[in-house]
Parts: structure tokens; C-alpha cells; sequence
């Protein structure tokens, strides 16, 4: 059976040629994100901004009344409410902000979520209630607390777990992948105004995974290698490590995308955000292995020494015995 | 590498078959089957976005614990004034600022008054729960220190979750949780709930039930003025009364509490065919009240529901019996809401719904039958990329693929952890991992291939050099997901939970097992060629 192959035998790509570019993009990128979490800020769904979501089937219906709604909704007086289609025409999903007034009042939501049903049960005899949210302000203020030390502290343990294992070179370069990443995605979320959940914090971990899983794999590499051509320049070096797991990275990145694609088309439609940031997380997770990770090596100035063993005096008499130095 | 002694082998299986069978309950639930009771039963829980049900947090106002116990204090301060030999005068008593105080009328009394009140100060197991100083010779203040705060909390608590599990009860609904978290909160969660808004109005209530007599002698101006006579306390009408919007002056003292109930049901009076809530005293407090009434004939009292009077009938004739009727603007369900309220007793401090997650059967059913499609077809998918891309290998890597989902499945379900909708983003990114592991050792194997090596050794040395990464890999996700457990919460926890189980599942049946049925392979037809 002739087998498949992805990847040609014996790439030699030169990735690392155009490092300076593609690190000044990324940067600016990076920067462009951050710009854009502060400027626009995430929007945030009930979890983090408290308020509530409701989900309601119109059973009676072919298509629910979004923009009837969206006027019977915003009469109640707590701001402009969020309706869209929600997985098929007759499903929507109602989000209601809490009104800065009411952020640090206990059980506000929940009032606000009671009269949001009720109100459209009344005049919609024949909805049903599929599921509904309520965060009160103080219940969101500790979620957005947790998934911020949650998301750092998990990024440093992983740093210094490579740093062990590598060089501190290594654990920088990590980190500061995971680092781009993040603030890739975050800066994705802002821009398009994605709706940012606590599912979206679990797809950032998702995707720190699977770099990390990249970036892992590359730098074993690397490290590998080093130890073997100790005289190979360190940019060529990078390139053969990243050229020698190409095949690897393109075929696991592959079948990841073929297990997500059905979840994406008809897995669940609350799994639906979630799902579209790990596959994009994907596509930014393989980049920032290759041109973060690896490029702040050369930078930081990794060299074959950092992972010969030290040779011992005996093995240095012994050279000497041979005539050797 | 590829050296397996037979116990090695035998254990493997071992390991291996004992966790698949445990997650046949799971599968054969899942598939709508009822495992027989008689059998162990280890089962992956759903979580409540899976299986329908609602899950509350519940927060008390410690506030009002604090609030609560001043008045307390301050009412056992007055009648150990008053029972001291001789009577103990003291002016006004003021609890501002979280703090009691009053002046002796006479200073001579001092001393006195602080031994009486000393041993008042020190709570179980000789904890201060009070600070006692004097000012300006002779003021008392009392101010309460943290500890005893913090025990009041406390015990609120505790007799707050049992009578939240109490009401809760009354629902009759299967299997409720309900865990108390942290200082101030308790989780309810009930799977399967039809209507939230019912448990919700059951809890909403403190049920503080009162009978206190209304202050006649008030002027009708002056109460809604809210002015109240010297003695008097003003309430207002319970919405949805008659008099709503109006108020009434009671008397403070005198009055009987309703934590001396033994029953209550909801019923209707024949007389005017009003829905009423009959109530049972016991024995202390049957007395009580025919006292009460007996001393009042022909005078009004207020029924006092949580702070708001539902009606100010009249003691028409001694009540002796130790039952009596609440009577107010009632429909069957309300009437019946009140009866368990107060028939699971009062909370000892009010709740507040600070989260609620409620999603519908019919929902979480769709859930798990979209995710369970789509990982179908994507497994399916891996499949057949892996085995058209590294042949026997990828075969290998297949049933290894899904081995681990069947181990991972059983684990958690021995574990009795509970999968959540992120779990499921959890479970597909397991499969990621199992699955890179074998494509880095088959890439790998084809590598040292291409440089030349003979077969064993270019299979031994692919699962040695690929397994370094592979452990790399995922013991920093494995780093990842245990600090993620820790800190994070709710769906966090529901997918770091799956993530770490699923790093050990991936590895164990992508590195070990393939490489032993590999061994076995390369023993029984010694291959000089292979294709990978």
C-alpha cells in the first residue's frame, strides 16, 4: 500500500530567513492586541460582566422574532439587550448586561433575568425555556479574578517547568510564545467583539496546550541537535530542527482540524465559540512555535555548549594520554 | 525498548481491560439502558449543562447575622438588667455602628452591672465573643469581636443549609446537592428541575414568622408618617395585601415568635373560602399564644411574615388549642409555598441567588448528541488520515486511539468525576494529544529509516527519541492542568479535570501499549522492511 506523505522528504525551508520581519510583525501584533483589550475592551458575556442569558425555543414559529424582541426586551429599562440566532432560526440567545447601578447588588440578576422571562413568556405563549444564566456583578468580579490568576499562574508553572528541563533560554522563549498566543487571541476577541466567556478562557488553555506542544517538540529538537552538529551555525541549526518536525507538526495540526472541523458544523451551538478559538489558536500556536519560540534563541544567545555534558577531569587526562589536546 | 516480559504483558492487559469495563456502565446509560443495581455501577457523572437541572449560589448577608445578634444582645441585656436584685435603671439603649450601648442611671450600679454581664461576653468553648469597656464612667459598650462574629456566621450557616436541604426536600425532586462554600455560600444543584423559578420563590423567603400585637393607641398620621409610639415598631403591608403600600405600628415586646411551630399546611377556610396556611405550635408555644390571646380578647394582632405584616385580624375568643390560621391574600401555590417555608423552619438569615445556571433537558440532550456526532465523524476522520498515512502503524495508533477514550471514560468514571460541555473540548483535545504522540514516534521511526537504520533499531530508537518530547509535552500540560484544577472554576475545572486524566490515558495507551503490540509484531515476523 502506498502510504501517504504530507510533507516532502528533505525539506529545507528557510524559515528563519525572514526572522526579523516576522518577529517585528508579531510584536506589533502583539501590541496592536493589547492596544485594542484596552481601547475596545473584550465583550464580555454574563460570566465576566454579570447579567444574564436566556435561551428560548419557539416552538410554534419557523423563525423567532429577533428584532420584536430586541424592542420588548430593551422596554424592561436595563440598557440594550443582545438577541441573536442561536444554532437554528427559531432558538435565540437574549443577553441582558447588569446596569452599572445594580453591579455590587446581590440578587439584581436574578430579578432582571425573572422579569426578562416572564415579560416574553406573557407575550410569547408558546416559548420555551431552554436555559438561562444569571452572574450576579460580585459572582463575575470573582470569575474574571480566578481565570486572570488561573491563565498567569499556569503559564509561569509551564515556564519553569522548561527552564528545568532546557535552559532558562528555552523557558524565556516559551513563555513569551504562550505570551503571544494569549494576546493574539485576546486581541482577536476585542477587535471582532466576540462574546468572552469562561468557554473562551478553557479554549485558551487549549490552545496554550497544543503550543506548548509544538513548542516542545521543536525545542527538543533543537536541543537534540545541538548536541550533534556542534559547529552548525545556530539560525541553520533552528531551521533543520524546524524542517525535521515539519512533517510532524503539519500532520498533527491536520488531524486536530479534522476532529475540531465536525464540531465546528454541527456539534453543539454553545460549544461553538469555544471550538472557533482552539481551531484558530491552532494556526497561532504552530506560528509563534516557529517564529517566537525559536528566533528569541539565536537573541538570547543558546549555543552548542548549553547542553554538552561537562566533560571530567578524567576524560580530559585521558584526551591528554592520547595526545589528543 | 521492545523488551516486554510476560508479566509486563499480563499487567498491561490487565490495567487496560479493568478500565475499559469500567466505563461500560457509563456507555450503557448513555445508550438508554438501565444498569441492574445488583452490579458495581461507577459512572461518569454529567454535568448540569449535559443532563438539565439547575445550579444556584446561594449568599447570605453576613450583615444581617451581625444585625441580628446586636438584637439579641440588646434584648437580653434589658431583661437581666430588669431581673437583677435589686432592678438595675438604664437609659436608652443605642446600637449604632455595629455596637451596643447604654448609660446606668445610676453610677453606684457599675460594678454590679458588669458581673452580671461579664459571663454574657464569653461564648462556647470560652471564646470572647463580646468586648465589655465602660466610657465616662458610666456608659456600657458592647462591642462584639470578630471570632464571635464569625462563630454566629457560622452556625447561621450550618442551620441555614439544613433548612435549605429541608425545603428543597419538599420539592421531591431526585438527588438534589446541596454543599456549603466557602463562609457565606451554599451550591444547590438539582438535576433535572422543570421550573427554577419555584425553587427559587422556596428559598427566597426567610419565613421569619411573628404574631405581635398592633399598637392601637397610634396615631393613624403619625404611622404613616412613620413615626412610631415610644415601644412600637412600624411595618409595612406585605405586597399583593389590600393594604398594601400602607403601614402599621406593632408592639416591640410581648409577641411570639414562629420558631416554636411543629407543623403547618396549606388549606382553605370554609367560612369565606380563602386560602389560608394552618399552623401547629408546640407545647411551649401553644401556651404561649393562648396567654396572648386570652389577655386580648376583642384587640388586633399582626401576622408578620419577614419583616411585612399580612394581616391584622382580631382575637376573637382565647385560641387554647395551640393551633391557629394565618390568614392573607394567599393563592393555593403560595399558600403551600408558606406551609413548607415555615414547616422546614425559618432561615436563620436571608439568601440571596448571586448565580443561576439552569438549562432544560431537552437541551442538555441535544448537547450530548451534537457533541457525541461530532466526535464521531471526527474520529472517524483521524482514523483514516492516520491509517492512510503510516499503514500498520496507523493501525495501531487507531485502536490505541480508541482504547484511550474507553480507559479515559473508565477512570472518570471510577473517579465518579462529572463531564461537562468544555469536558467535551477537553476529551477532543486528548484525542490531539494521543494522537501527536504517535505521529512524533512514527515520524520519527520513519526518519531513522531514512537514515539507514535497520528495522528494530529504527523502531526502538523512534519510541526512544520521540517519547523525551512526548513526556516534555505533556508533563508541562499536565503542569498546566493541575494549576488550572486549583485556580480556576467552573468550566475550567470541568475541562482541566478531563486534560489531566486524558494526558495520563494518552500516554499510557499511545507510547506503551502500541509500542508492545509493535514488539509482538516485529517478534512474530521479523519484517526486514517496513512500511511507515
Amino acid at each position: 500500500m502506498k502510504l501517504l506523505k504530507l510533507v516532502p522528504e528533505n525539506t529545507n525551508i528557510k524559515f528563519l530567513k525572514l526572522r526579523v520581519p516576522f518577529f517585528v510583525v508579531s510584536v506589533l501584533l502583539i501590541v496592536l492586541s493589547w492596544a485594542a483589550v484596552f481601547t475596545q475592551g473584550l465583550n464580555y458575556g454574563v460570566d465576566f460582566a454579570g447579567g444574564q442569558e436566556v435561551r428560548l425555543t419557539f416552538e410554534q414559529r419557523e423563525e423567532a422574532p429577533v428584532g420584536e424582541l430586541r424592542q420588548l426586551v430593551a422596554g424592561l429599562g436595563y440598557g440594550s439587550p443582545v438577541v441573536q440566532e442561536f444554532g437554528a432560526p427559531n432558538v435565540v440567545s437574549i443577553r441582558v448586561p447588569l446596569p452599572e447601578e445594580v453591579e455590587d447588588t446581590p440578587g439584581a440578576a436574578t430579578e432582571i433575568g425573572n422579569q426578562v422571562i416572564n415579560t416574553i413568556a406573557e407575550q410569547y405563549p408558546g416559548v420555551r425555556t431552554d436555559g438561562n444564566e444569571t452572574v450576579s456583578g460580585k459572582v463575575a468580579g470573582e470569575f474574571r479574578q480566578d481565570a486572570v490568576i488561573a491563565l498567569l499562574l499556569a503559564m509561569l508553572g509551564v515556564a519553569m517547568y522548561i527552564w528545568i528541563r532546557f535552559e532558562w533560554q528555552f523557558g524565556v522563549g516559551g513563555l513569551f510564545a504562550l505570551f503571544h498566543d494569549v494576546s493574539l487571541t485576546l486581541g482577536m476577541f476585542a477587535v471582532f467583539q466576540l462574546e468572552f466567556s469562561l468557554q473562551i478562557i478553557a479554549a485558551i488553555l487549549a490552545i496554550i496546550g497544543y503550543s506548548l506542544n509544538d513548542t516542545i517538540v521543536v525545542y527538543d529538537r533543537i536541543r537534540e541537535n545541538l548536541k550533534k552538529f556542534r559547529k552548525m551555525p545556530l539560525p541553520e541549526l533552528l531551521d533543520l530542527s524546524v524542517n525535521e518536525t515539519l512533517a510532524r507538526t503539519i500532520m498533527t495540526s491536520l488531524t486536530l482540524l479534522v476532529a475540531l472541523l465536525p464540531l465546528l458544523l454541527f456539534g453543539p451551538a454553545s460549544l461553538f465559540g469555544m471550538v472557533a478559538a482552539i481551531t484558530l489558536g491552532i494556526f497561532i500556536g504552530t506560528y509563534s512555535s516557529i517564529y517566537m519560540a525559536a528566533p528569541l534563541l539565536i537573541w538570547m544567545g543558546v549555543n552548542s555548549d548549553s547542553f554538552v555534558p561537562q566533560e571530567s577531569a578524567a576524560d580530559i587526562q585521558e584526551k591528554k594520554a592520547r595526545g589528543q589536546v | 525498548m521492545l523488551d516486554f516480559p510476560l508479566w509486563k504483558k499480563v499487567s498491561l492487559w490487565v490495567i487496560t481491560i479493568a478500565a475499559m469495563l469500567a466505563a461500560v456502565p457509563s456507555i450503557y446509560i448513555a445508550t438508554g439502558g438501565e444498569w441492574p443495581d445488583a452490579l458495581p455501577q461507577p459512572t461518569v457523572n454529567l454535568g448540569l449543562d449535559l443532563a438539565g437541572g439547575s445550579h444556584l449560589l446561594l449568599e447570605a448577608d453576613a450583615d444581617a447575622v451581625a444585625e441580628q445578634r446586636l438584637e439579641n444582645m440588646e434584648e437580653a441585656v434589658r431583661s437581666a438588667m430588669r431581673r437583677a436584685e435589686p432592678r438595675i435603671r438604664i437609659g436608652d439603649v443605642s446600637t449604632a455602628d455595629g455596637r451596643l450601648s447604654f448609660m446606668l442611671d445610676d453610677v453606684a450600679d457599675i460594678d454590679r452591672a458588669r458581673a452580671i454581664l461579664e459571663p454574657m461576653m464569653q461564648g462556647q468553648n470560652l471564646v470572647r465573643e463580646w468586648d465589655l469597656s465602660v466610657v465616662d464612667t458610666q456608659r456600657i459598650v458592647l462591642t462584639p469581636t470578630q471570632s464571635g462574629i464569625d462563630n454566629a456566621v457560622n452556625d447561621a450557616m450550618e442551620s441555614a443549609t439544613e433548612v435549605v436541604r429541608r425545603r428543597i426536600d419538599e420539592l421531591g425532586t431526585r438527588e438534589p446537592t446541596i454543599i456549603r462554600q466557602g463562609d457565606t455560600r451554599i451550591v444547590v444543584q438539582v438535576p433535572g428541575l422543570e421550573d427554577p423559578q419555584a425553587l427559587k420563590d422556596l428559598l427566597g423567603k426567610t419565613a421569619q414568622l411573628e404574631f405581635r400585637l398592633v399598637d392601637e393607641a397610634a396615631l393613624p398620621q403619625n404611622v404613616q408618617a412613620g413615626i412610631a409610639p415610644p415601644g412600637s415598631e412600624i411595618f409595612p403591608y406585605a405586597e399583593g395585601t389590600p393594604f398594601e403600600g400602607s403601614s402599621v405600628a406593632v408592639k416591640r415586646l410581648g409577641g411570639i415568635r414562629g420558631d416554636s411551630l411543629t407543623g403547618a399546611q396549606a388549606g382553605v377556610n370554609p367560612e369565606n373560602n380563602q386560602n389560608v396556611v394552618n399552623i401547629q405550635f408546640d407545647q411551649q408555644g401553644g401556651q404561649k399564644f393562648a396567654v396572648l390571646s386570652t389577655q386580648n380578647v376583642g384587640k388586633q394582632f399582626a401576622i408578620i411574615l419577614d419583616r411585612k405584616v399580612l394581616s391584622t385580624p382580631v382575637f376573637q375568643e382565647p385560641i387554647l388549642g395551640g393551633a391557629a390560621q394565618i390568614s392573607g391574600t394567599f393563592t393555593a401555590e403560595s399558600a403551600n409555598e408558606l406551609a413548607i417555608q415555615l414547616r422546614s423552619g425559618a432561615l436563620p438569615v436571608p439568601l440571596t441567588v448571586i448565580e443561576e445556571r439552569t438549562v432544560s433537558a431537552e437541551l442538555g440532550q441535544d448537547s450530548i448528541e451534537r457533541g457525541l456526532l461530532a466526535m464521531l465523524v471526527g474520529s472517524l476522520a483521524v482514523i483514516a488520515l492516520m491509517i492512510a498515512t503510516y499503514g500498520r502503524f496507523g493501525v495501531y495508533a487507531t485502536v490505541a486511539l480508541i482504547i484511550n477514550v474507553l480507559i479515559l471514560l473508565g477512570i472518570m468514571a471510577v473517579l465518579n468525576t462529572t463531564l461537562t460541555l468544555p469536558g467535551i473540548a477537553g476529551f477532543v483535545l486528548t484525542i490531539g494529544a494521543a494522537v501527536d504522540a504517535n505521529v512524533l514516534i512514527n515520524e520519527r521511526i520513519r526518519e531513522e529509516r531514512k537514515r539507514g537504520r535497520r528495522v528494530v533499531a529504527a523502531v526502538e530508537n523512534g519510541y526512544r527519541e520521540a517519547s523525551r518530547a512526548i513526556y516534555d509535552a505533556n508533563i508541562t500540560n499536565f503542569i498546566a492542568g493541575v494549576l488550572l484544577f486549583l485556580f480556576g472554576t467552573g468550566p475550567v475545572r470541568g475541562f482541566a479535570v478531563v486534560l489531566v486524566i486524558g494526558l495520563f490515558t494518552s500516554v499510557f495507551t499511545a507510547v506503551t501499549l502500541t509500542r508492545m503490540w509493535v514488539a509482538d509484531w516485529l517478534r512474530a515476523k521479523r519484517p526486514s522492511d517496513i512500511n511507515v
